[in-house]
């Protein structure tokens, strides 16, 4: 379980987050929404440590992970999956050596091992005969299953996902949702997804926290968002026209 | 002042936290070929010109009868291992690899390369940058010493081909009074040389915030502040060691 307490952070003297709370458990998709530029993004950089917090810490199954020392934070670390907005894909690698990157750097594999287990990883995602593809030569949708492979290949404990279907095709992202959701039940990880999209709030929100000029307004499920009684939560949901027609068919 | 801090501070984060040598050993050899043997092609044709231009320019400039014609090698030999192969090198150096090691680095930077190295636990300061300074440390005093006798070599075929000295004058002029101690001069500004321009072009590349165009910045930055390092450090260089 992933516990933050009181996160507060600022960048030159404006303060974008006010006394975040919120727990993560392990075992459902965790959904971070909000609009654009209301600190979604730099709350997960803050939780994985990206970005250092001004107040608050930041607790990875009773491991303080903000006052531990660089060994704690270390090991911690190396127990994280992410992926990026971009796939943040190593562009001098190629498929089968960035999904094999964490078990080059932080595991004693034997080689035959490793490429079982990139093979094993890349299969689950749906990969198959692309390991010597460069991240340049493949589309959108593989790159965030070719970083989602990367994050689950150390056998990762926590999985972080920043906006996972941004830029992708309404079919490609919910492939990816059910993708992230299904490895999340599979091998009981926490699982933390910043997202705005709606179609991924309605498919996977398990526990949903919603984020509004950096204060957390509203905690809750995909089956109570819809009912919420917050003026701001109901404005972002149903500025999606699609979202408001549903509404009003009942 | 305050970016020459971040500087240092830069250098230190590179030992610290630092993964196993082994990792190290591949990077450096990978690098050592993006870093030196990608240049050789440049460093080949700028040191042969050098060495023909300072004959040909030499010659040009001996007036007096009294000066004999042999002096035009030892000229261009002294002027190639004291300065020319170091400092010119250096700078062609810091344009080509220089401004290559900024942008790499620059791109990594913003499409999120290095908070993924960060957040599986790599130190990516030193994964990333340490290889490329010990590369360029390895590297580019050999690509001085392959300057050095390319462009005296130059100078001997520019001179001999133009008829301004006679293949024994110049062979003579390159032997006469050879002082060994210039080659190692010229070896320490090499590794001095190479260690500022990665370590500059590192850091700048390094750092870079925002989007394309300041990828482009860092690696003009680069490049400038390289250059300004690298005539800075030769003066202080001539100054301790002649």
């Amino acid at each position: 379980m992933i516990e933050i307490k009181n996160i507060n952070k600022s960048f030159d003297g404006k303060q974008v987050l006010f006394n975040i709370d919120g727990n993560f458990k392990p075992g459902q998709t965790n959904l971070i929404i909000g609009a654009s530029g209301t600190g979604k993004s730099v709350l997960l950089k803050t939780i994985v440590g990206l970005i250092e917090p001004d107040e608050g810490s930041v607790i990875f199954d009773g491991r303080n992970f903000t006052q531990g020392d660089r060994q704690l934070r270390t090991e911690i670390r190396q127990e994280i999956g992410m992926l990026f907005q971009g796939g943040a894909l190593f562009d001098s690698k190629n498929v089968e050596e960035n999904v094999r990157f964490p078990l080059d750097m932080l595991s004693n594999m034997p080689e035959d091992e490793k490429l079982d287990r990139v093979n094993f990883c890349l299969q689950r995602v749906g990969l198959e005969n692309v390991n010597l593809k460069m991240p340049s030569e493949i589309s959108g949708g593989m790159k965030k299953r070719v970083g989602i492979a990367r994050a689950i290949v150390n056998n990762s404990k926590y999985l972080f996902c920043d906006e996972p279907n941004s830029g992708l095709d309404p079919q490609t992202a919910i492939l990816i949702d059910h993708l992230i959701r299904e490895i999340t039940y599979e091998y009981n990880i926490t699982t933390i997804v910043v997202t705005h999209d709606m179609n991924s709030v309605i498919e996977i929100g398990d526990h949903i926290l919603f984020v509004f000029k950096g204060q957390n307004l509203w905690e809750g499920t995909k089956n109570d968002i819809l009912d919420a009684d917050v003026k701001e939560l109901k404005d972002f949901i149903y500025a999606n026209r699609l979202m408001l027609a549903l509404k009003e068919k009942g | 002042m305050r970016s020459i801090g971040k500087y240092f501070m830069f250098l230190r984060l590179l030992f610290v936290n630092r993964e196993s040598i082994r990792t190290y050993i591949r990077l450096i050899f990978d690098e050592s070929i993006k870093i030196g043997v990608n240049s050789v092609f440049i460093v080949v044709i700028i040191s042969v010109f050098i060495g023909a231009v300072t004959a040909i320019q030499t010659a040009y400039n001996l007036v007096s009868p009294l000066i004999k014609e042999y002096i035009i090698g030892t000229i261009v030999r002294d002027m190639t291992i004291i300065e020319l192969a170091p400092t010119i090198t250096a700078i062609v150096f810091a344009g080509k690899v220089g401004s290559n090691i900024a942008g790499e680095l620059g791109t990594m930077r913003i499409t999120e390369q290095v908070d993924a190295l960060e957040v599986m636990g790599v130190n990516s300061a030193s994964y990333l940058v340490l290889p490329k300074i010990i590369a360029s440390i390895i590297t580019y005093p050999m690509l001085v010493t392959l300057a050095g006798f390319l462009s005296i070599w130059g100078g001997y075929v520019a001179g001999t081909l133009t008829g301004v000295v006679t293949p024994e004058d110049y062979i003579y002029g390159i032997r006469i009074d050879f002082i060994e101690f210039n080659i190692v001069m010229a070896l320490i500004k090499a590794v001095v040389f190479a260690f500022l321009v990665s370590s500059i072009s590192s850091f700048q590349g390094y750092y870079t915030r925002g989007g394309a165009l300041e990828v482009g910045i860092a690696s003009t930055t680069a490049v400038t502040n390289s250059c300004i390092a690298i005539l800075l450090a030769d003066y202080l260089l001539a100054q301790l060691l002649v």
